[in-house]
């Protein structure tokens, strides 16, 4: 107390000294915006956003949809998370997306979203993601912002690059990032051999469904990035390589040993054809594909078997482009020509082009061969280095107009170049620590441009301050001119990895309102209040409800014994815009359900206790919203009260 | 009467068939957590929603002041109203035929009534739905009754009701007016001229 009162003018200087040293970066020039930034990000209420950006939600596991430019959050999508708030993960319905061979996986780590593709332009209609820590791709379909479908990906271990989309969505591509014996064994760590794994998954272009077509079996490097070819690349990926050393311990130091690692060059058509060609093996790897059938229920096959190609048995089917230092982005500029490698511990950013690769290939350019495969001469691919990039260049994205943006980690900045010089033309700090970058449609044919976002892994004082963790920070620039020009800072969740962009006219008047009850197929559905009804089959109990504006029906069970599962299966009768309803239950070991108008969501609740147990309606739907709950009567194990309930042909009036 | 005075009335008789295409009448409603809007399509022979659920979910709103679902099963006007009108089709092509100027009278007379039957119908089935409330419903407001207007805008609790003819409604009218201005027309001529 006397400490500080006694020293406030001294307390005062250090604020001030502290809020002057921060309005500076550390160059001199300002932090902060450019001078009409406000106006630039501005939305007037009720107007709409120029753009929809999905953000990898990263650790929450799920995909972020934001407004640009305004930053306003705008939707979350559950992916491979349980999401309380929607149910997602809960209900009887959503439960079996979660499904894995480990059996249910309620978490991961979404890294990088991919809009499908027509013609190496993003059409709109589905997006896809992949979960790092328990290898998985998630398709989530952009009508309703759900998600439909997500197949495992066996025989991988970190499912970091992944799911590179080619340009007309013919496969999503899934690298392995830590390298495993592979196929599985119990092996020593340190001596053990280990390889990798490249996933190709067809898309089937009717309705998007995934299907594991072949994997090409490939040394046990560690893919951190790809990118599929698009233009006159397409037929092929690109895959950045680290620890081509195989080191097995302490990576930080023993993975930077080699002066260059590789991007791996994958002739995926040639892969096909060995396929074709009977090549393949059959390995035996369980992995487990959830899909949302017609009648609007998550189902898990359990697959068997899939086509294994080793990548020594099909010639040519892989070459080494020497790539300094341990790359992590492999970025394709518009055309398809260059591929940019951005190398974590490089001084330069080197530029592979796509046409000398295949010259070098035919001329036989090589520098001999690393386990197998030819690694091809530095010289003969580069076609240009960008000098003095900043320290520890990442992921690239282009805005069309000729100039590639390079994320910069170490320096934590951006840095604009020209494809034609390969010169840096500006940078522009970020804060701080940037990670991936985006420009809409920046790695499609056309990129949108105008705007770029900035996804950072640290944060420090850009926003109020929420104890240990903070939120995540995104930066908004205006890349419309010359310069590069800050224009917003806005918070994200659960750190976010790539994102993908489009215009809102793509996708916003194909948003569904309401799922039509006339066609929801839903094993339990109840279509009318004259349906509604309670059936007891041995310790199970189906409640037939239906939610409407502002009841349930019926709102009255009796009958119910401690230990009976009791499913909730609740109809939510609205055909309204935005009236969903909510269900909950007291003591459920569960969460609540989020049923949308036209849509039947189940909810298994086992009475511990006897008693009057209530159940409501968690979404406010209507006026009288807190009228709209029920009773559930629940007797001991073996009790005479008979089934009762009201409504339909129930029995209580 | 001259022939092309003949001849439109045929083709106010004919246009009359337009009606079993385009509704009749058309009750808009707005509130402030619709700015969609809700809509209320009156044909000749059914009662349709705006967009394919806006029926079902106005008679969901009713509920909660006790107003009696509309359906458009209980009201027989929706079966005799597509016979009334294919009468007033048969009638007006016939009157056309005779020519006389009488005729066409009677035409005009018959369709007037029929006009003013089926508005005057209208205004009584609002004024059904309107007063007649469930006493057990979660809202009431004394004094406070819920009839549409016949044309032109009201406020009913948080709901701006606008009616006004549907496109329907206004070709009807407009065949209405046409037959007037014939009649009009065929009054200042002498009789002998006709033909």
């Amino acid at each position: 107390m006397l400490h500080s009162s006694s020293r406030p003018g001294v307390v005062g200087l250090a604020l001030g000294f502290l809020a002057g040293l921060g309005a500076c970066a550390p160059g001199g020039a300002p932090i902060g915006a450019a001078g009409d930034a406000a106006a630039r990000v501005y939305v007037a209420p009720g107007q709409h956003d120029e753009i929809y950006a999905f953000l990898s939600g990263g650790y929450s596991g799920n995909v972020v949809v934001y407004g640009l430019p305004s930053g306003r959050l705008l939707q979350q999508i559950a992916v491979f998370s349980q999401y309380p708030e929607k149910g997602y993960g809960y209900s009887e319905q959503t439960k079996g997306m979660l499904a894995t061979s480990y059996g249910f996986v309620p978490w991961d780590d979404v890294h990088h979203p991919q809009l499908s593709m027509t013609d190496g332009m993003a059409d709109g209609r589905w997006l896809f993601v992949n979960g790092n820590n328990t290898p998985r791709i998630a398709r989530i379909d952009l009508t309703r912002f759900e998600t439909e479908e997500i197949i495992e990906v066996p025989n991988t271990a970190g499912g970091h690059g992944s799911p590179y989309i080619t340009e007309n969505s013919e496969y999503v591509v899934s690298a392995t990032r830590f390298a495993i014996p592979t196929p599985q064994a119990d092996v020593s760590i340190r001596e053990g051999v280990f390889g990798g794994m490249i996933s190709f998954i067809k898309v089937d272009p009717a309705n998007g469904h995934m299907q594991l077509a072949f994997q090409l079996h490939v040394p046990g490097y560690n893919y951190d990035l790809s990118r599929a070819g698009r233009g006159v690349s397409h037929g092929w990926s690109f895959f950045s390589t680290y620890n081509t050393e195989q080191a097995r311990t302490l990576l930080e130091a023993n993975a930077s040993q080699r002066d260059k690692d590789y991007i791996a060059a994958v002739n995926w058509r040639r892969a096909e054809q060995c396929v074709a060609e009977g090549k393949a093996e059959e390995w035996k790897t369980p992995y487990a594909h959830n899909l949302v059938g017609e009648d609007d229920v998550a189902r898990t096959e359990m697959i068997r078997t899939q086509k294994v190609l080793n990548a020594k048995s099909c010639p040519e089917v892989m070459f080494y482009l020497p790539t300094p230092k341990s790359p992590h982005g492999a970025d394709l500029d518009p055309t398809g020509e260059f591929i940019v490698g951005g190398g974590k511990l490089a001084t330069v950013i080197p530029v592979h082009s796509f046409s000398k690769m295949l010259k070098a290939i035919e001329a036989k350019d090589f520098d001999g061969d690393v386990d197998g495969f030819p690694v091809i001469k530095y010289e003969a691919t580069i076609a240009g280095e960008v000098e003095n990039p900043g320290l520890g260049p990442l992921h690239t994205e282009f805005d069309g107009n000729g100039f590639a943006y390079t994320s910069v980690f170490i320096s934590s900045e951006i840095v604009k170049w020209s494809l034609e010089t390969f010169k840096v033309v500006d940078r522009i700090p970020t804060y701080y620590s940037i990670g991936h970058l985006l420009i809409p449609g920046g790695d499609t044919k056309k990129p949108y441009g105008k705007y770029m976002v900035a996804m950072n892994k640290i944060t420090k004082d850009r926003y109020l301050p929420t104890g240990p963790e903070l939120t995540q920070s995104a930066q908004l620039y205006d890349i419309s001119g010359n310069k590069m020009k800050l224009l917003l800072d806005f918070p994200t969740t659960g750190e976010p990895h790539y994102a993908q962009a489009l215009p809102a006219s793509v996708i916003k008047d194909k948003q569904l309102k309401a799922y039509a009850l006339a066609e929801n197929r839903d094993p339990y559905v109840t279509r009318t209040e004259q349906d509604v009804k309670v059936t007891r089959q041995g310790g199970k109990v189906h409640v037939n409800m239906t939610a409407i504006r502002s009841h349930f029906l019926p709102d009255n069970i009796e009958g119910l014994q401690v230990g009976d599962s009791v499913f909730f299966h609740v109809t939510n009768l609205e055909q309204d815009w935005d009236v969903p309803h909510g269900f909950a239950m007291l003591g459920a070991q569960n969460a609540e359900l989020l049923i949308m108008p036209g849509q039947t969501r189940t909810l298994v609740w086992v009475p511990q206790r006897a008693g009057i147990f209530p159940f409501y309606c968690t979404d406010f739907c209507s006026a009288l919203h807190q009228e709209m709950q029920g009773y559930v009567r629940v007797s001991p194990k073996g009790s005479g009260v008979p089934l009762a309930w009201n409504g339909g042909s129930g029995t209580i009036k | 009467m001259r022939r092309s005075s003949r001849v439109a009335v045929a083709l106010a008789a004919l246009a009359l068939a337009l009606v079993y295409v385009a509704p009749l009448w058309r009750i808009d409603l707005k509130a402030p957590q619709y700015p969609e809007g809700l809509g209320l399509y009156i044909w000749v022979n059914r009662i349709t929603g705006r967009e394919p659920n806006d029926l079902r979910n106005i008679n969901g709103l009713n509920h909660y002041i006790g107003m009696k679902p509309i359906d458009p099963e209980s009201i027989p006007e929706l079966r005799l109203m597509p016979v009334a009108v294919a009468i007033l089709i048969g009638t007006g092509l016939a009157a056309a035929l005779a020519g006389r100027r009488a005729g066409v009278i009677g035409w005009i007379g018959l369709f007037g009534a029929g006009a003013l039957a089926g508005l005057a119908d209208f205004w009584r089935w609002g004024y059904r739905y309107g007063h007649e409330l469930d006493p057990h419903a979660a809202i009431r407001i004394p004094g406070m009754s819920y009839q549409p207007p016949l044309v032109g805008a009201k406020q009913l609790l948080n709901f701006q009701a606008t009616s006004w003819p549907g496109l329907g409604g206004w070709i009807a009218f407009a065949a209405l007016a046409m037959v007037l201005a014939v009649v009009v027309r065929e009054w200042r001529k002498p009789r002998a001229v006709a033909g």
